[in-house]
């Protein structure tokens, strides 16, 4: 086995997790929260996309197209949370599945409208566009480094926000018992709202960092949403902690999957039987580990809830 | 008389509490059984492991000389185990002859069956209808069991766990919620009820169980501190002590 | 504010459709306007499908949202007999409904074991875990899918390649599924379904072993939703892994809840309003996916029991759950 491609497919799983993670959060939280599901979520990935690509054109810094994707998919995530789900917090989850299924179509009409069916261009900056050389021999794309490091700090900004403050432990009290939040006073409405406008903007971010990499255009959030769903479930729902473990595990299992799985199967089956099995196997790896997990832990790895 | 239920060493702990901790408690058949403690005592859970809800993490439940200690709800409830809930669960949009229909049915054989309508099966309606006359609810067949009043939907929740004929019927706070008119009404009710069937009563009304008990049980922090006659229960210094004397002293 | 156990089927709305059904071609064949008739085929197709979801959705409670999963496979089982010789209806047609209720038992089997939530987010999960398997299928078509090379044959008199052929055959079969379907809801079986929707926990209570009629009703549902996959593939002579996909089964949904989530007809008048906005809206514009968007928005926050009790609601809300 090359080692140098384990380490760098490792590394893409981490990458890949980490970015998942950021989706994973905001959903996990408004499942835990509001008892939620918003099949939008990924359109706020796809705007934060957009709105990235946007201001990078106009103003050519990506720092600036970072915080306006930020800034922008949060005002919007929070007009929709306001104008529009906050009616549905009290429906059954058909009525939050179509509602939000709506959303999504709209959302995706709406900036094919805006911006074609053509993908926008999103370019990475300038002094991160090449290679690092990690170990002797073993080069890897510096902003895939950058997604990593952003990754990470986000990572921590939250366990710390949720952890140590003490808007942190009012989320975590609605995550675990919403009944007993809103019977201890907590202004529940201004809650929700900035629990979903943080989640609208780690979409964003994700949105972002991704978009020099996959391809920036309508539909982009319906692929990532599924494995978003899959992380939470694997990793329970409410539990931010849950989201990382799961988000780390389907990065790294379903990269390293794709990669591994293939070239194992070619070493002991006929190469015709390999090519066609391999990519298969792989993409359904993530699915099969979800119904195990779901079978052994019904609740996830770390659910919020006791 | 023969025992019809048995606990042995039953335990069930939460995190680092046992809200069950090591209960050893029998039920004679054809009495009324009450289990009384204060709140925090851990009696609905000692209901949720009778009835297979949850499953102990130690000890067993022998019930009619089987042991049910693994087996699930529907099947305790098939073998003539069947309780009522202390939180009214009904089907608060069918009318209460819908209710009432629905359980009747469970006890006619296999509901696997797809071709023709249950209303060809004249038997559950007219049984359906008798149930709610010994509950006395005949007047409201026709009407949403939502809609009914308080003590009504109480009616209502025994008579479906009376449909499936019980042998032993667990009865969770009936009296919950309930003025003192329509907690009469129950105590009758119960009273006509234990003439066919064993009853376990977990109640907090001890008017009501003073009333209907041929033998209480007491239970603190997950255990049986004092089993036997409601006057030996009533001077137990120890029962006493649990309860600082208010509740006991006012029904006396 | 009463639900009804019984949904019979009035002869007085069920006569006059069987009539205009079974007249329709001939009058299209009249005004020559024979588009309508292939449009008509789809919509029956269609109103199959969502009547065998509104089955377990609205009559059971059950959300799922991996629908599709059970219309592709039936699709795709016929598909890949024909290119393996088998052109006959009569093998590949079964095959297609037995292909898709052991799937349907299978992952139903898994799925039933969880609830609420995390019910629908296992079903979505499986229904593209069945997407991808089928997308990386090179040698059944992979991502373009799998062209039929000719409708299947029923009958060497019956010549499917004609669309008003193909109409009466899809009709035959939506007629008896339809027929069968009202039988089901009112018999033993549709009660017990429907308590379990209304109280899961009193059922269970009340002595029924609630997730083997979960399951017998999920197997029956995806059975159906194959046969609709075999007519579909048909009608499209094309079987394509975006039948599998979540969008699909997110439309399939929305024509339940158009239509009426646990009415009889739901799953048919859902799948006629839906494909037909669809229709008109395509004219004005490629945007129409929007309009349906915002039609769906509408009814959903507006009208949640589906179209089915707009003339009867006065403030009564959907039910929660």
């Amino acid at each position: 086995m090359d080692l140098i491609l384990i380490l760098e497919q490792g590394l893409n799983g981490l990458q890949f997790g980490l970015m998942l993670f950021l989706l994973a959060a905001g959903l996990t939280l408004v499942f835990g929260i509001m008892d939620m599901i918003n099949l939008a979520h990924g359109s706020l990935y796809m705007i934060g996309a957009y709105l990235a690509a946007l201001v990078l054109g106009s103003t050519g810094s990506f720092l600036l197209a970072v915080c306006g994707a930020l800034a922008g998919t949060a005002a919007i995530g929070m007009l929709i949370e306001i104008g529009i789900l906050r009616r549905l917090y009290a429906r059954d989850h058909l009525s939050q599945v179509l509602a939000t299924f709506a959303l999504l179509l709209i959302a995706n009409e709406a900036m094919r409208i805006l911006f074609g069916s053509q993908s926008l261009a999103l370019n990475p900056p300038e002094v991160l566009s090449g290679p690092v050389e990690l170990l002797p021999g073993f080069l890897y794309p510096a902003y895939r480094l950058l997604i990593i490091a952003v990754g990470l700090a986000v990572a921590l900004l939250l366990y710390l926000l949720v952890a140590k403050t003490r808007v942190g432990m009012l989320v975590r009290a609605g995550a675990s018992n919403r009944e007993m939040a809103l019977a201890m006073g907590v202004n529940v409405k201004a809650l929700f709202t900035a629990v979903f406008g943080v989640g609208a903007a780690l979409c964003a971010l994700a949105g972002a960092m991704l978009g020099p990499l996959l391809a920036v255009e309508v539909g982009m959030g319906e692929s990532i949403l599924i494995l978003a769903f899959v992380v939470i479930v694997i990793g329970g729902i409410g539990s931010i902690r849950g989201a990382l473990a799961g988000a780390l595990i389907v990065g790294v299992v379903d990269t390293l999957g794709r990669t591994l799985l293939p070239m194992s199967l070619r070493a002991v089956l006929p190469p015709a039987v390999a090519s066609n099995l391999g990519p298969s196997l792989a993409s359904i790896l993530i699915y099969v580990l979800m119904a195990g997990v779901l079978f052994w832990r019904p609740q996830g790895l770390f659910p919020a809830r006791g | 008389m023969a025992e019809l239920l048995r606990l042995r060493g039953l335990v069930k702990r939460f995190g680092g509490l046992a809200a069950t901790d090591g209960v050893d408690w029998s039920v004679a058949q054809g009495e009324v059984h009450a289990l009384i403690g204060p709140n925090g005592a851990g009696k609905t859970t000692l209901v949720h492991l009778i009835s297979g809800a949850s499953s102990p993490d130690a000890g067993e439940v022998h019930f009619a000389g089987s042991d049910v200690t693994r087996a699930s709800m529907h099947a305790r409830v098939r073998r003539g185990l069947v309780r009522s809930y202390q939180v009214t669960s009904i089907f608060r949009r069918l009318s209460a002859l819908d209710n009432a229909m629905l359980a009747v049915q469970a006890g006619r054989g296999s509901s696997l069956r797809f071709w023709s309508p249950p209303q060809a099966d004249a038997g559950i309606a007219r049984d359906a209808r008798a149930l709610l006359a010994r509950v006395g609810l005949d007047e409201r067949a026709d009407v949403a069991a939502g809609t009914l009043a308080h003590g009504e939907q109480r009616k209502l929740e025994v008579a479906l766990a009376l449909a499936v004929r019980p042998t032993l019927l667990l009865l969770d706070e009936p009296m919950a919620g309930m003025g003192p008119e329509e907690s009469q009404r129950m105590i009758e009710l119960i009273q006509r009820l234990a003439q066919e069937v064993t009853i376990v009563l977990v109640e907090h009304d001890m008017d009501a169980v003073f009333k209907l008990a041929h033998r209480i049980s007491v239970l603190v922090s997950g255990r049986i501190i004092a089993s036997g006659e409601p006057e030996e229960i009533r001077r137990d210094a120890q029962v006493r002590r649990a309860y600082l004397g208010e509740e006991l002293g006012r029904a006396a | 504010m009463g639900v009804r156990l019984d949904h019979p089927l009035r002869s007085v709305v069920a006569l006059p459709v069987l009539i205009a059904l079974i007249a329709f071609p001939l009058l299209m064949q009249v005004i020559d306007e024979p588009f309508y008739v292939v449009l008509a085929s789809r919509i029956l197709i269609f109103a199959l499908v969502a009547t065998s979801l509104n089955l377990l959705v609205g009559f059971g409670g059950m959300v799922s949202f991996g629908h599709a999963a059970f219309l592709g496979a039936g699709a795709y089982v016929v598909a890949i007999l024909m290119q393996h010789g088998v052109t006959s209806a009569w093998i590949a047609w079964p095959a297609a409904v037995a292909v898709a209720g052991v799937a349907a038992l299978l992952i139903g089997a898994i799925s039933l074991r969880t609830r609420g939530v995390y019910f629908i987010m296992i079903t979505l999960a499986f229904a593209q875990m069945m997407y991808f398997i089928f997308v990386s299928l090179k040698a059944y078509g992979g991502d373009d899918g799998l062209p039929l090379p000719s409708r299947s044959i029923v009958a060497p008199a019956l010549d499917l390649s004609s669309d008003v052929a193909f109409y009466y055959v899809v009709l035959a079969f939506v007629l008896l599924g339809f027929f069968l379907f009202a039988r089901l809801v009112n018999s033993r079986f549709g009660r017990v379904l429907q308590g379990i929707r209304e109280n899961e926990t009193r059922m269970e209570a009340v002595g029924y072993p609630v997730y083997r009629y979960k399951l017998v009703a999920f197997v029956i549902a995806g059975a159906a939703a194959g046969l609709g996959g075999a007519l579909l593939v048909n009608q499209n002579e094309l079987a394509s892994p975006a039948m599998l996909n979540w969008p699909q089964s997110g439309m399939l949904l929305t024509m339940v809840i158009l239509g009426g989530v646990g009415f009889l007809w739901g799953g048919a008048i859902g799948a006629v309003v839906l494909l037909l906005l669809e229709e008109v809206l395509a004219t004005y514009t490629i945007h129409w996916q929007l309009g349906v968007g915002l039609v769906l928005l509408a009814v959903v926050l507006f009208a949640p029991n589906g179209l089915s009790t707009l003339r009867k609601s006065t403030g009564a809300q959907a039910r929660d759950g």
